[in-house]
């Protein structure tokens, strides 16, 4: 059984997958300015990759997408964000201390209604790309590891 | 039978609905509003992102989040333990 989908679809699959990986890792890094942040960039890129395993089947994308790979991205984001929650222990859980220090995203912002400046937030923007990949590759595995289990239930049933 | 005692329980519960409904303070009032007007005058200069939302989910409400990620991460536990011929 043939379980890819037909040309066209495949054909505009290989344009658009890019696209919606790069706007999902610009709704994460722009978490602490615009709307949005690291859950909603890393379901958007999570997408993406639920696309090419309907598209391609899940023998198609072996290879391109690989669970190992996920696994350890999703721990790395997961320890990075309770990493960044205890930097602050020294006045309380969770305290941004990067916020106006002047370092790195330490630019203080301008208060009241302004367009933005990349280099603010402390800890947040950190935060939000900490969960952002901890989401998109925790989604990755899901999709994965269901379209591995459907296919072998699906050759358990015809044999 | 049943049909009657279900209409009149439904009727019941449209009529509290719409009395509720009435009874209903004016959208954009709430009754205290302490903790919202400390976030919109201080957020900005506390943290310095200009997404206030996204300062209370992730630095005046990071246990919620931590606690969101975590849920996450049981549940990729979950589906893995449920398809472990599958992962093999």
């Amino acid at each position: 059984m043939k379980e890819e989908m037909s040309r066209i679809v495949r054909t505009i699959t290989t344009l658009i997958y890019g696209f919606i990986i790069v706007f999902g890792f610009y709704v994460i890094v722009h978490g602490h300015l615009t709307p949005g942040g690291g859950f909603q960039g890393g379901a958007i890129v999570a997408s993406a990759f639920a696309l090419l395993v309907v598209t391609y089947g899940n023998q198609g994308i072996k290879g391109f997408l690989q669970k190992d790979i996920f696994s350890l991205i999703e721990s790395t984001g997961l320890v990075l964000f309770i990493v960044f929650a205890f930097f602050g222990l020294g006045v309380t859980f969770f305290y941004n201390i990067m916020a106006n220090s002047g370092g790195l995203f330490g630019n203080s912002a301008i208060i009241g209604v302004n367009p933005g400046d990349l280099n603010t937030g402390g800890t947040i923007p950190i935060m939000n790309i900490a969960v952002g990949l901890e989401v998109f590759a925790a989604l990755g595995v899901i999709i994965l590891t269901m379209s591995a289990g459907s296919e072998i239930s699906r050759k358990k049933e015809n044999s | 039978m049943k049909k009657s005692i279900f209409g009149v329980a439904l009727l019941f519960f449209v009529a509290f609905m719409i009395l509720a409904a009435f009874g209903m303070r004016p959208f954009g009032e709430p009754t205290v509003s302490e903790m919202d007007d400390y976030y919109i005058q201080n957020a900005q200069a506390e943290t310095g992102a200009n997404n206030v939302v996204t300062t209370i989910v992730f630095d005046y409400r990071g246990f919620d989040t931590l606690g969101e990620a975590t849920v996450l991460f049981t549940a990729v536990i979950g589906i893995t333990a449920l398809f472990r011929e599958a992962v093999k």
